[in-house]
């Protein structure tokens, strides 16, 4: 008898259709009863990764902790559109500070958790690339460092986009931001530079380190769950295309966070105690172009001028990505996560 | 029971009978013995349930006390001078979020040029953060002022700093009676916050407000240290009923009775000037001198009646505005505008200068005679002053002015008489 493998990701766009899985695997945000974390009316433009991916990543917190969970929000669009006073969208107890201190209230919230023997109440602190790579960078290693019980999310658009789009430690080579403009030589953001806080994060030896995109929502929020199960410092970083900023069609954001994987631009993987466990291999390998060429931030090297030699810098960081974290793989099974035999 | 030790040990040991539930540590001199005996409380389980956390930063250990108190612990933490300075982002914020944290400040210089010893510089720097500022005269003042400082902070959801002099008071061994436990516990009530995380009954705090409601905003907090001027002074009196001494309060006047000149002062220094006032008087001159306790809020009014009947006032301060003139002066002007007396200013005691009481008698004399500037620097050096710019006249490039002045000097070691 000839058997068809079941395949998950059927439809065009390689999401996993729910409708073929079984309840308990479908995901937080279909239930009816998911908790809506951030809620609507905010005031995040169309199409805005990084509100996406806030609620998809604390919907999955508020199931895994059954509701026992606080949030802390460093400045960014994050903070700005959720809560222009007197109005907010969070659902959940939520605290704004400072734009560089995110991981430390959370240090301190969780501290008072514990010392008011409230130890069920799980802390998830959140922050933009800028909040987490540069200015709160000090405070992210103090926290991994003491291995403080706290969940770091990075929402990285690759930016500082609430101030207006310049350039972050997390944004890439060429790119175009109000501070890296797209003139000279050698248009947008230089390459050699920028820092990569996954492995910064792992090499801290912490707990969990996790890597995410807002195109893939089942694997988003079992990262999260994952996280939850654990304690210790956890680190959670989600690429979140930002429409302003990147220049891309707000109703493109989810092909454009799918082929920052696909092309092997981003990583998406899973570390424990600082060791690859396991990589979601590309499904589908493609070209950086088509990643580039769909976002305004890298229009200087199409067209007219087109700069093929800096594209092809952009694609062989992709194939060094895929060749250091094995992101093209057959044996990958069916819910595309492959195990890493550490 | 009186007990020869340490301020910061004294300090310490009533921090802990205040049952802090999370204390961040992080060193700089003259700070550093109160946060170790503390951490070496919680480590031995003699403070407990208390979390001490070795943090990366002073703006880790704001940023970790704010999160602690919002989510319903009594926090404390520590520090002096450049950590003040390196954490007072998050000093604005905890007072703009209405954050009972209580901190002590080990008052130090701030450089360049570098400098551990003791002026008020630091607390100066963040007088507008909207923290509430209470200076310590003595080792015994700076010990209760701490146990008044929890209750008040908690009352009003206002943080508070007590400053106590870095090395003066923090290093010094004398008699201190640390308050008991009992006592401490029947004072202080459990901390009760008016805004809490709390999953069971979720709130946003910290949102973005603008211009429609800032102004209002800020304004409830202008009440709030409002609010403390009225409660200061109660705290303190039933403080006295509690322990059965006087601390704390808005200000504290000494012979001003009769007094012509009267001196005001921040902190530790009082003692000596409390001194060179019982010599002027000896020496026939009406004297007196107010300490201010609570620096901020401000009390204008007791400050004007403590001041009513003088003809000159005379504001030792050891911090001033570079470019303009004294800090407390300005405040101490605002008390004293319309009552017709002249005010002086005596800068004394930068980055720890003694101030002793030859100085401050002779100055008390010039005072007395109408020939006091209305600046002073007391005890400055003015032949080094003339050389250094004579120097920096003469060429372009004359070198980095601190190196120059010690090496014109000659000293090596540190002087500080
Ligand atoms: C100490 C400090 N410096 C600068 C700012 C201004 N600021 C506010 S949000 C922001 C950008 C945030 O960028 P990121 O963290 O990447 O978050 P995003 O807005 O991109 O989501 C900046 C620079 C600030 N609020 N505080
Ligand atoms: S600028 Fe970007 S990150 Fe900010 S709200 Fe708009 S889309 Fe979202
Ligand atoms: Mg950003």
């Amino acid at each position: 008898m000839t058997t068809q493998p079941v395949r998950f990701y059927q439809v065009g766009s390689f999401a996993v259709g729910n409708r073929l899985l079984p309840d308990d695997d479908r995901t937080v945000q279909s239930d009816q009863n998911r908790t809506n974390s951030l809620d609507s009316g905010h005031r995040a433009c169309q199409g805005c990764g990084e509100a996406l991916g806030a609620r998809y990543a604390l919907d999955a917190a508020m199931r895994a902790t059954g509701g026992r969970l606080v949030a802390v929000n460093a400045t960014g669009c994050l903070e700005v559109f959720s809560t222009p006073y007197p109005e907010t969208s969070w659902r959940i107890p939520w605290l704004h500070s400072l734009f560089g201190n995110a991981p430390a209230v959370a240090t301190g919230v969780a501290a008072a958790m514990k010392v008011k023997g409230k130890g069920d109440v799980r802390v998830v602190a959140q922050a933009g690339d800028g909040g987490t790579v540069d200015i709160g960078f000090g405070c992210l290693s103090g926290m991994f460092e003491r291995n403080d019980d706290v969940l770091f999310i990075c929402y990285d658009n690759q930016a500082y986009m609430n101030t207006g789009v310049q350039r972050s430690g997390a944004t890439p080579p060429a790119a175009r931001t109000a501070t890296t403009e797209a003139v000279g030589p050698e248009p947008g953001n230089v390459f050699g530079q920028g820092k990569d806080l996954p492995r910064l994060a792992m090499a801290h030896d912490i707990r969990y380190v996790a890597t995410a995109t807002v195109a893939d929502l089942h694997d988003l929020e079992e990262k999260v769950e994952r996280a939850m199960q654990l304690h210790g410092a956890r680190y959670l970083h989600i690429l979140v295309p930002c429409p302003l900023g990147w220049g891309s069609a707000p109703n493109d954001t989810i092909l454009v966070a799918r082929l920052a994987k696909e092309t092997g631009l981003f990583p998406v993987f899973e570390a424990e105690y600082g060791k690859v466990t396991a990589v979601s291999p590309i499904r589908h390998r493609t070209p950086v172009e088509d990643y580039l060429s769909i976002q305004r931030r890298y229009a200087h090297l199409f067209g007219e001028h087109s700069r093929t030699d800096i594209i092809a810098r952009i694609q062989a960081i992709a194939d060094q990505n895929i060749a250091t974290y094995g992101l093209i793989d057959d044996e990958a099974d069916s819910r595309g996560q492959k195990e890493v035999t550490a | 029971m009186l007990r020869q030790i340490e301020g910061s040990r004294a300090v310490a040991e009533t921090v802990a009978r205040c049952r802090p539930e999370v204390v961040c540590a992080y060193p700089i001199s003259p700070q550093t013995h109160i946060i170790e005996a503390i951490g070496a409380m919680v480590k031995a389980g003699t403070l407990s349930p208390c979390e001490f956390i070795n943090v990366e930063s002073e703006f880790a250990a704001m940023s970790v006390s704010i999160g602690a108190s919002a989510a319903g612990a009594r926090a404390f933490t520590a520090t002096a001078s450049q950590g003040l300075l390196f954490m007072i982002e998050a000093v604005y914020n905890a007072a703009g979020l209405g954050l009972p944290i209580v901190m002590t400040l080990a008052n130090r210089a701030i450089g360049a040029p570098i400098n551990i010893w003791n002026d008020h510089s630091d607390a100066m720097a963040v007088r507008d953060s909207g923290w509430i500022q209470l200076f310590a005269e003595t080792n015994q003042e700076a010990a209760d002022l701490h146990v008044q400082a929890f209750r008040l902070a908690e009352e009003l959801s206002v943080p508070v700093m007590v400053c106590m002099d870095g090395f003066i008071l923090t290093h010094a061994v004398e008699g201190v009676d640390v308050p008991e436990q009992s006592d401490v516990d029947a004072f202080l009530p459990p901390y009760e916050p008016r805004q809490v995380l709390d999953p069971d009954d979720p709130v946003s705090i910290g949102a973005m407000v603008g211009p429609e409601a800032f102004e209002e905003v800020r304004y409830l907090a202008h009440l709030r240290h409002l609010d403390a001027l009225e409660r200061i002074p109660s705290l303190a009196a039933a403080f006295a009923e509690a322990f059965g001494r006087q601390s704390g309060g808005l200000v504290r006047p000494y012979r001003t009775e009769d007094a012509e000149t009267i001196v005001v002062a921040l902190g530790s220094v009082l003692g000596t000037i409390k001194d060179a006032v019982d010599g002027r008087r000896d020496a026939g001159e009406r004297v007196g001198v107010v300490g201010i306790t609570s620096f901020r809020p401000f009390p204008l009014d007791a400050v004007r009646d403590a001041l009513s009947g003088a003809r000159r006032v005379v504001v030792v301060e050891k911090a001033f505005s570079v470019g303009f003139g004294g800090v407390l002066s300005t405040d101490v002007a605002m008390a004293t505008h319309d009552a017709g007396c002249s005010l002086r200013t005596v800068v004394a005691g930068l980055g720890g200068r003694a101030i002793t009481r030859r100085s401050l008698e002779e100055m008390l004399a010039a005072a007395s005679r109408d020939e006091l500037d209305s600046v002073t620097f007391l005890d400055l050096d003015h032949g080094i002053i003339e050389r250094e710019r004579a120097r920096m006249g003469a060429t372009r490039r004359s070198g980095p002015s601190a190196e120059n002045v010690l090496r014109d000097l000659g000293t090596v070691a540190s002087w500080i008489g």
